[in-house]
């Protein structure tokens, strides 16, 4: 990426000196993570390296200390509901499955905070995007497969037309094939939005080709950051992240 | 024959009274995961607001309608100042479970200080004559009991099923978090959801009064009734809810009747549904199992 595009864009997320954890266990360590506008970002890690508590640091559900700034406003200390109007959207770890719900209603149930009237034609383009999502609009969200929810919880997050779309490891639980579709969807959903996406994820051979940047989390802090072909390069993250 | 549908219909009216009590509970259930075990004391608070209400002059529709807003209006307040603070009930169940049962002491006491320990008398919503159909004999009454868990159970379908705040209402109680990441503001929801539960109550409380006498112990054997409907029909169930009202309001009023070991016992048939529903069907008939995949 050169000098010129990365000055073109402004900064959409700025974290700075996260820290966080639950009770008296640490996680994070002081972070600091960038995300401009149109831009795909992944934080790599293994399990218990922090990335969850980062989104969730994030977006709200628990407390943390550091700056948060977003669109060049503070927002620590805010909920999850109030981000959302802000333009935050969060697909938790596990997918967050409203199972009781219906298809359909999970993406209505995604507008919550929307008050036009283009709802509806907004469902029916996820339903084009995500066909499957259409054919099985009526059954109960908790009875379909792991990928079919996965489509579903980001379709949901997406109903709310957020700017900044947080993603917990998309790939959790899912054959690598269905893996494979999801990130082909995010890779459609991502260059005809203007929707940034903060990813983080295992999975570092899949999330690299998906992110324009990249920084591994390691206990807590952050080892390493650049732009994505960096990343596949350096020999201490092929040793780590990618089998190589 | 006759003596039997006579017991029947007076079960059918007690236990419409049931289903509206369990609706409140199952209504709070679904959407926090606990048992409101102060849910008959909320009602018999706001039964005593509509018979000072009605005290004073006001004709007994009016009292009712304004005592299901003053009910609604305590049952949110009491979640906010009390339930509330305790903190989230998905990950506190136990904790907020006993400030239900605290709640069920303190609204209990507050009555006795204000309308005292003796039975007040409260005029029947639907009055006190009959009508005789085949030599059947039914209260106007038992009759109105009926025809209000039916409005009851209508406008709770129009809110759960056809509104937007009903639609985010069952999303919190399918999943409290994701419902919060959706921008719902899950806390302002629940608050909601004792309201409801209270106004309901109200309606249970107003026909329970006038047979067995307005007290501060108004709601205590109906709950209990209540709790085994909702164990019947299935904690997270509002069909439930009113499937199993009718049951035990039916087992409850002919098995004293027909079995002379339950004469005295007039409680047991609901003890004896709960522990065999617990022992061969623990989700209730329309519960729901918590089947997810993954």
């Amino acid at each position: 990426m050169s000098d010129e595009v990365t000055a073109q864009r402004k900064p959409l997320l700025e974290v700075t000196g996260l820290k966080a954890g639950y009770g008296i266990v640490e996680v994070l360590f002081g972070i600091d993570i960038r995300v401009d506008t149109h831009e795909t970002v992944v934080v790599l890690g293994a399990n218990g390296a922090g990335k969850t508590t980062t989104l969730r640091a994030i977006s709200g559900m628990i407390p943390s200390s550091g700056s948060i700034v977003f669109d060049g406003v503070s927002i620590s200390g805010k909920r999850p509901d109030q981000l959302l109007r802000l333009g935050i959207a969060h697909v938790p770890q596990g997918r967050g499955t409203i199972g009781a719900l219906t298809v359909e209603e999970n993406l209505r149930v995604g507008a919550f905070s929307r008050k036009d009237n283009e709802v509806t034609s907004d469902i029916e383009r996820w339903y084009e995007q995500f066909p499957r999502l259409g054919e099985r609009r009526g059954q109960l969200a908790g009875s379909m497969s792991g990928g079919e929810q996965q489509m579903l919880a980001i379709a949901r997050a997406l109903m709310s037309r957020p700017t900044l779309l947080l993603l917990d490891e998309p790939s959790m639980g899912l054959a690598p094939l269905v893996t494979e579709e999801v990130f082909n969807q995010l890779r459609i959903i991502s260059s005809t939005t203007s929707t940034s996406v903060l990813l983080v994820e295992q999975n570092a051979n899949i999330a690299l080709e998906f992110a324009s940047r990249a920084y591994a989390l390691e206990a807590g802090e952050i080892l390493i950051s650049g732009p994505s072909e960096q990343l596949q390069g350096d020999p201490a993250i092929q040793k780590a992240y990618l089998g190589v | 024959m006759r003596d039997f549908l006579q017991v029947l219909l007076v079960g059918i009216g007690d236990g419409a009274i049931y289903a509206m009590l369990g609706l409140g509970l199952v209504v709070i259930y679904r959407s926090t995961g606990v048992l409101n075990f102060a849910q008959g004391e909320l009602a018999m608070f706001s039964t005593f607001l509509v018979w000072t209400i009605w005290d004073v002059g006001a004709p007994m529709w009016l009292a009712v309608l304004l005592g299901m807003v003053g009910g609604f209006i305590v049952g949110a307040l009491v979640h906010e100042a009390f339930v509330r603070p305790v903190g989230d009930p998905h990950q506190k169940p136990l904790a907020v479970v006993i400030v239900t049962i605290g709640l069920f002491l303190g609204i209990n006491g507050l009555a006795q200080v204000i309308w005292g320990a003796t039975d007040k008398v409260l005029e029947p919503l639907f009055g006190s004559s009959q009508i005789t159909i085949a030599g059947v004999a039914i209260q106007w009454q038992k009759i109105g009991a009926v025809a209000s868990l039916a409005a009851v159970a209508f406008v709770f379908y129009i809110l759960f099923q056809k509104t937007k705040l009903g639609l985010a209402m069952r999303a919190v109680a399918s999943n409290s978090e994701s419902a919060g990441l959706v921008g719902i503001p899950v806390l302002r929801l629940l608050m909601l959801g004792w309201g409801f539960a209270a106004a309901v109550g109200t309606l249970a409380g107003v026909l329970t009064a006038p047979s067995l006498g307005l007290s501060p112990r108004l709601m205590q054997l109906t709950l209990i009734f209540a709790f085994a409907a909702i164990t019947l029909g299935g904690f997270d169930s509002l069909i439930g809810a009113i499937v199993g009202g009718l049951t035990v309001g039916i087992l409850s009023s002919t098995l004293p009747r027909y079995v002379s070991a339950f004469e005295k016992m007039p409680l047991a048939p609901a003890f004896i549904l709960i522990l065999l529903v617990l022992l061969i069907r623990p989700q209730g008939l329309f519960g729901s199992k918590d089947v997810s995949r993954v």
